[in-house]
């Protein structure tokens, strides 16, 4: 929702970055205000994920331009597990499985990490136990995945329940989904996107990358944005998704083209 | 061989050893004589020194084995000495007198405050009264007829026992460093817990505080009478200092009906610096003989150090229904080498065995786990379960199974498990994503993997174990 007053908290200006020396970001801008829903859409391989994988922080890709201020100060600086815990949440497009590590485990280090960071209580085994069970039920998920390793043999749908069960738990400030609709059933999708609803408030803010309005009849974004080659090439109301799923992209890129030759 | 040598073996009286014996370090080289001298100068019975010779005679006709996965400049034997007394190690009289450094290392492996201080080498009853505590340690175990003394001790105190025992389980002529270790061992554990006697706790070498240190050269010996049990924890977790040594150990254990015997084993001896300059050589034979009906051995291994392992803690399972049990964790990081694994041979009836191993390499390091399991004609109805689980940290290292199954009995049962994975980027970039980093992250992978054998440990040697592990990998990762 947007807010009248509300602050800045992401500003991407003219970000551009590469893997392997293949630059794949061509100078994206985008600023997100706290309280908002963004959708980012477009064709597969331009860049979403990795546009999300950058701002995380992951070392695989170089940053070669451009800036990201994070509530005011500079994101770029800070390790992955400083953003994360200054309050950047990824959900992954394709969460990875750590056999032999308990999900409670991971889970209570990551929260209380967090707690740590925040100056609050941390919670002991039993403490989170019943903690991580309320949030849990929130999304309908049975408590025995908490004894099974991290995703290890979940579905892909399991997987991305178990991405925003650590959302719900770790409560960040800017949220990017990265296309956590994929792989979900429709009664988990109803499910799932009822949880991120009740965690968006006034003082965080989500980016949503999908592929498919049906996330978006859900949690209704308030701006959409059209990633083409590395760049965002469009951006609108919720409307302008709408008219993506009738028409497809190709409209976009025209009009991008003649705008840019014009 | 040097006059005075010959001087002194001729003799038959050793009044020149009291001198030598002060001087402590015998000359370089093996050969009957300095075998002759090992045995005067422990004043040991005519039947150890045959035994000895025996060993000694067997180990001249055999050659160091080429079959481990290992690589090492050739090993001049004639280089090492082979008798030194007790390193006369300067006392401190207080931690405040103890390399820092040391200390340090010491915290961070989380060596309990006893056991630093002695290994610093405090007057530890200046600090803590260690005698007391071994005094009482002993009154305990002598109540209930056990005997816990070093094997030297044993010779002289308990003669029969160790004669009718001492390589009957690992044979003079076992292999080589075997052979060699029974021709010049200098000194070890002795262990006897009589029939039905649950020892009322862990023995560990740290108790046996009057024993000197055992050197290169160790020989252990653990007996369990018909229903005894025993739980033995062997070696500190302490970094050696030395550099480039050969340990040759042998470790026998023999359980009697129903005896029951569990050896844990947490392993740091010097590995060598991060470019493979200096380390040891542990070369060690353990055999545990499960003799008795429904009789147990188990051994659960974690080993950190050394330049290159070579070990097989071993189980022959003659008795009907007795159980063999292996636990490894085998880490290598910079260039470090380990082949080890184990040796499973049913003989007796229904005869059970379990491997776990995990091997975890880093750096450039090689790690390689061998397995033998023997079904005998004779073992109707025996079964082996086997999990090797190999990960790999970083790309330069390399993990290797060699699992060896022959089985000459159709009802018997033998299952083979192995598995590889690699700790990567995108798994420690999910912990980081979460606030978690990536020692902690590398820390919680490696406990997970490990979770199966640690949980064998008793509860002091996994939490030792578990920080062990972290401080090997330091920086091994990103
Ligand atoms: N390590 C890599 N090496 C080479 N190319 C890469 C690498 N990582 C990503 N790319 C390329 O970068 C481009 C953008 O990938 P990205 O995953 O960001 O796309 P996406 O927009 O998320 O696509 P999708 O909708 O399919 O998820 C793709 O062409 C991809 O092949
Ligand atoms: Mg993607």
């Amino acid at each position: 929702m947007i807010y009248h007053d509300s602050k800045v908290l992401l500003e991407v200006r003219g970000l551009r970055a590469t893997v392997n020396g293949i630059e794949i970001l061509k100078g994206i801008d985008l600023t997100v205000r706290s309280g908002e829903v963004h959708a980012i859409m477009g064709t597969n391989g331009s860049g979403k994920s990795t546009l999300a994988k950058v701002l995380a922080g992951h070392d695989a890709y170089e940053v070669t331009g451009g800036s990201v201020l994070f509530q005011g100060s500079n994101l770029l600086d800070l390790a992955p597990e400083e953003r994360a815990r200054a309050g950047v949440f990824l959900a992954f497009q394709y969460p990875i499985e750590i056999p032999g590590v308990a999900n409670s485990h991971f889970l209570r280090l990551a929260y209380n990490t967090l707690q740590a960071q925040r100056g609050e209580e941390e919670l002991d085994p039993l403490e989170f136990e019943d903690f991580v069970r309320e949030k849990m039920k929130l999304l309908e998920m049975n408590p025995d995945f908490l004894d099974r390793g991290v995703n290890e043999g979940f579905s892909g749908g399991e997987k991305k329940r178990n991405e925003i069960l650590q959302m719900a738990l770790l409560e960040p400030r800017l949220a990017i989904l990265d296309e956590t609709d994929s792989g979900l059933d429709i009664d988990a999708l109803r499910i799932v996107t009822k949880g991120v609803n009740q965690l968006a408030s006034q003082d965080n803010a989500i980016v949503l990358v999908t592929h498919y309005q049906r996330m978006l009849n859900y949690i209704e974004p308030d701006f959409v944005h059209v990633m083409r080659a590395g760049r965002i090439i469009k951006t609108g109301g919720k409307e302008l998704a709408l008219d993506l799923e009738m028409r497809g992209y190709d409209w976009v890129g025209v009009e991008h083209r003649a705008a840019v030759e014009a | 061989m040097s006059a005075v040598l010959q001087n002194l073996v001729n003799q038959p009286y050793k009044h020149g050893f009291v001198t030598e014996i002060e001087s402590d370090v015998a000359p370089k080289g093996l050969n009957e004589d300095i075998i002759r001298l090992i045995s005067t100068k422990k004043n040991e019975p005519e039947w150890l020194l045959d035994f000895r010779l025996k060993a000694y005679e067997q180990w001249l006709k055999m050659e160091e084995p080429k079959w481990p996965n290992v690589r090492y400049p050739a090993i001049d034997f004639q280089a090492i000495s082979y008798y030194a007394a007790p390193k006369p190690k300067q006392k401190l009289n207080s931690m405040d007198e103890v390399d820092p450094e040391l200390l340090r290392t010491f915290e961070k492996l989380g060596v309990p405050m006893h056991e630093r201080a002695a290994l610093a080498g405090v007057a530890v009853d200046v600090i803590f009264d260690s005698v007391s505590v071994a005094t009482t340690y002993k009154q305990k175990l002598a109540e209930v007829g056990i005997i816990f003394c070093s094997i030297s001790e044993a010779v002289h105190a308990h003669p029969a026992l160790v004669k009718q025992y001492l390589g009957t389980v690992v044979p003079v002529g076992d292999n080589y460093y075997a052979a060699l270790n029974s021709a010049v061992f200098t000194d070890g554990t002795f262990c006897f817990i009589p029939k039905g006697v649950q020892c009322p706790m862990d023995l560990s070498t740290y108790f046996r505080i009057n024993t000197e240190e055992s050197g290169q050269f160790e020989r252990t010996l653990i007996i369990a009478e018909e229903g005894a049990s025993v739980s033995y924890l062997e070696g500190c977790t302490a970094p050696k200092f030395d550099t480039n040594e050969l340990h040759a150990a042998v470790v026998e254990l023999v359980a009697l009906d129903n005896a029951d015997i569990k050896y844990s084993t947490v392993q740091n001896w010097y590995a060598g610096d991060e470019n493979g300059l200096g380390g040891i050589y542990n070369f060690v034979t353990k055999r545990g003989l499960a003799k008795g009906t429904n009789s147990r051995i188990s051994w659960t291994q974690v080993e950190t150090g050394s330049a290159i392992t070579w070990k097989y803690p071993s189980c022959v399972l003659q008795g009907e229904n007795s159980v063999g049990e292996f636990y490894s964790v085998a880490v290598t990081n910079n260039y470090q080498q380990a082949d080890t694994g184990t040796k499973m041979v049913h003989i007796g009836k229904n005869t059970r065995s379990t491997i776990v191993s995990k091997g975890i390499s880093a750096g450039h390091s090689n790690n390689s786990y061998r397995g033998l399991v023997r079904i005998a004609p004779t073992a109707a109805g025996a079964r082996n379960y086997s999990q090797c689980d190999s990960m790999l940290i970083g790309d330069k290292c390399g993990a290797h199974t060699f699992p060896y199954i022959q089985v000459r009995n159709n009802s018997a049962k033998v299952e083979h498990e192995a598995s590889t994975s690699k700790i990567g980027e995108d798994q420690l970039f999910y912990f980081a994503q979460r606030g978690i980093g990536n020692e902690e992250a590398v820390s919680m992978i490696i406990n997970g993997f490990c979770k199966d054998v640690f949980q064998q440990l008793p509860m002091e040697f996994a939490v030792e174990a578990t920080k062990l592990l972290g401080f090997k990998l330091e920086g091994s990762v990103g």
